[in-house]
């Protein structure tokens, strides 16, 4: 009796085994496909994935797309789950990640990536990307990831009804700005509509108003961790941004960024400072530029381009690496990205991307893009790593609601005496 | 009990495998993050270094932590005490044979048989501070502004946004207390109840010397339920409010959420999570001590 309950047993535990066993060689055996891992599942993103995935199936129709999505908002979700299945070593063939900092700290540094340099050298692309641009998104003089798109940070979204009826002129700098908000406050409407929900509102906000206030040049250097936050000029941008927090729609703590960017197409606030995703969203509402809303530089940052980027990089030991590589040359070429970009309302991060193909805005803001001087955005991972980020944000959760500049500033340098670059 | 010598070595057999699961995939990684928790690990890559207590001073040090805790204890007090108390006179009405009794019974219940998502969602737009009740209260000439789980004020450590996350998760528990003391009431002999009444003791007197006493056991499982629910709350928070505006409507469990996945600070996370541990072990290791004494006596 006991002799057989061991058997079942000892049948069992190796039944298991094997189960697992043949799952795990299972996964190992596709033949020539290429998996696309990506938080894109909504609206504009996913169909314009869905445009270069065609792109891509009509040059190479005998390889299998497995495109794994995971929801969720900014990549939360699907960066949990990359990190798992990079940890354990079974990383997907083509991952998106922010380009910069976020790529670059998180799995260039820990060794998971492989460089990239060569896809741009063998097709003579170099010089078709800005050099701002190459050097976000290179480590040690290697590339590490192509960008597929560039979004641009720093843009003024504002009523132009309300400015008219007030006879105002669209502020070009922070006096400015301060002097049109105090009106607008006067008659009671919210100059500044924010969204903070979520706290990198908050920062990107933040990051604006230290451009306008330091420029590229220092703006860059204090990323880098080379000059202090007690700097005088970083010290003004953070009181600029406590004053700013007086101008503010009152129930901004319960809104999402998008609820903000819309305020303004309402006519219920005059400016709001968001990514130009927003331009997108106002399209897809039915919003029209010139009457609803329109748009310029954050207050102070003109002839700046503060950037973010979607990017594909290559895993070390990826699955289809020959298929990856098709596809971070598709993703790269002018033939890919104006397939991507028109869909998705973001630009190329190519400079000779076809005009026709996309709108007003984005017309005017390929325009800057290709003059400007061109940073980093903190707020969405270029600049910084997200050790750091997470941090910025707790900083700036509290800094909103209790404005104490000096002890803001003591935070975002002891963050920034942690995370900093040392070299 | 008798159980003969064969019985047991069977038993501890079949167990064994239930047993070794257990302690691996429970015990096992509560050792593992407690080790994590001396380390420097804030990157994708493990980094074992120990560094003893220095994310343990670190996380005491920072205003996110001290206001999680203290939202936490708050939290806790007025959930429980509200639950307890609004499930004790629901299930009093029913208990006095009110009408339409198990109509009420399934409408007070009903709340709980949602997911905390589905309850965050709802009452975050109830308590929206320019759409929900605001704007009911306005339309009816009322001036209201208070900006509900937005509201950055604090009395005496409160953060008064809390107040909005206490209701929804009342609102949600209530009909379970409900349930529990109801279940206690139908098990009072009825002779009691006359005999005090005979006694010549009032309704008040009653429930104070004759009621009360009788559910305490009952009272006593419901604060712990109610306890490590409060303790481990996250799904709540991060549906409805979020971190909110300098942490006011922040727990452990969202600090822990983000800390650790949105930042890398893995070490960190392993701490916060350590600390989780030793709030619910406090409220729930004297529980399971005092019921095995009982049931052991």
């Amino acid at each position: 009796m006991r002799k057989r309950i061991l058997i079942t047993f000892l049948v069992f535990l190796t039944a298991t085994t094997m189960m697992f066993a043949q799952g795990a060689a299972e996964t190992k055996a596709k033949s020539n496909s290429l998996e696309i891992f990506s938080w894109w599942t909504a609206g504009g993103e996913a169909e314009g994935l869905q445009a270069m995935v065609d792109v891509f199936n009509k040059k190479y129709p005998d390889i299998e797309i497995i495109n794994a999505t995971v929801a969720g908002g900014a990549g939360t979700n699907a960066k949990a789950v990359l990190a798992t299945r990079m940890q354990g070593g079974n990383p997907p063939d083509a991952f998106q990640v922010h380009a910069g900092h976020e790529l670059i700290d998180t799995w260039v540094v820990a060794d998971f990536m492989e460089p990239v340099t060569f896809i741009l050298e063998e097709n003579g692309w170099m010089d078709k990307f800005p050099s701002d641009v190459i050097d976000i998104i290179s480590y040690k003089g290697e590339v590490y990831s192509i960008p597929v798109n560039i979004h641009r940070s720093n843009v003024m979204w504002y009523s132009p009804s309300l400015f008219k009826k007030f006879n105002l002129k669209v502020p070009n700098t922070l006096e400015e700005f301060f002097k049109v908000a105090e009106v607008f406050k006067a008659n009671g409407i919210p100059a500044l509509a924010l969204g903070d929900n979520e706290s990198w509102t908050e920062t990107h906000l933040l990051e604006s108003v230290i451009l306008a206030n330091t420029g590229a040049e220092k703006y860059r250097a204090l990323w880098d961790g080379k000059i202090s936050w007690n700097d005088s000029q970083v010290r003004k941008a953070l009181s600029d941004y406590a004053r700013m927090m007086a101008y503010t729609n009152r129930d901004h703590a319960a809104l999402a960024n998008m609820d903000a960017a819309g305020y303004v197409a309402e006519g219920k606030a005059a400016m709001n400072v968001m990514g130009d995703w927003a331009a997108g969203y106002y399209y897809s509402q039915g919003f029209k530029q010139g009457l609803d809303w329109d748009w310029a530089p954050a207050p102070g940052t003109k002839g700046n381009f503060i950037m973010l980027s979607d990017s594909f990089g290559l895993a070390k030991n990826a699955p289809n690496r020959d298929n990856v590589i098709k596809w971070l040359a598709l993703c790269a070429s002018k033939e890919g990205q104006d397939a991507f970009n028109p869909i998705k309302g973001s630009i190329p991060s190519r400079i000779d991307g076809d005009r026709s193909k996309y709108d007003a805005y984005l017309n005017a803001a390929m325009d800057d893009f290709a003059t400007n001087a061109i940073v980093p955005s903190v707020a969405h991972g270029a600049a910084i790593s997200e050790p750091w980020l997470t941090r910025i944000n707790d900083i700036m959760s509290v800094f909103t609601t209790e404005l104490n500049v000096d002890k803001a500033m003591k935070e975002f340098q002891a963050a920034s005496d942690r995370y900093a670059p040392k070299n | 009990m008798y159980c003969p010598k064969k019985d047991v070595r069977l038993a501890v057999m079949i167990l064994i495998p239930l047993l070794a699961l257990l302690f691996l995939f429970i015990y096992g990684f509560i050792i593992w993050s407690l080790r994590v928790s001396f380390t420097d690990w804030n990157g994708i890559l493990p980094d074992m270094t120990w560094v003893g207590f220095d994310n343990y001073k670190l996380l005491f040090s920072s205003q996110r932590f001290q206001t999680d805790l203290r939202n936490t204890f708050f939290f806790t007090i007025f959930f429980i005490a509200i639950c307890i108390v609004g499930g004790f006179l629901l299930s009093y009405l029913l208990y006095s044979k009110l009408k339409g009794e198990s109509f009420f019974r399934i409408i007070y219940l009903f709340p709980l048989s949602l997911s905390f998502v589905v309850t965050g969602v709802l009452w975050r737009w109830i308590f929206s501070p320019e759409v929900g009740l605001n704007s009911l209260l306005r339309m009816m000439g009322f001036k209201a502004d208070f900006g509900w789980f937005t509201s950055t004020y604090s009395i005496g450590g409160f953060n008064v946004a809390l107040i909005a996350l206490i209701i929804a998760a009342s609102w949600q528990y209530m009909g379970y207390t409900m349930a529990m003391f109801l279940a206690g009431l139908r098990g009072i002999p009825d002779q009691l109840i006359e005999s005090a009444q005979i006694d010549g003791a009032g309704e008040f007197m009653i429930i104070r010397k004759v009621i009360l006493p009788i559910i305490k056991p009952i009272t006593f499982s419901a604060m712990i339920v109610l306890g490590h629910v409060s303790l481990k709350i996250f799904d709540l928070a991060y549906a409805m409010t979020g971190k909110g505006p300098a942490f006011v409507t922040d727990f452990p469990g969202l600090f822990m959420f983000e800390t650790t996945f949105r930042g890398n600070h893995y070490a960190e996370g392993a701490a916060i999570s350590i600390m989780m541990l030793l709030l619910v072990a406090l409220v729930i290791v004297p529980y399971l001590y005092s019921t095995f004494r009982e049931e052991n006596r």
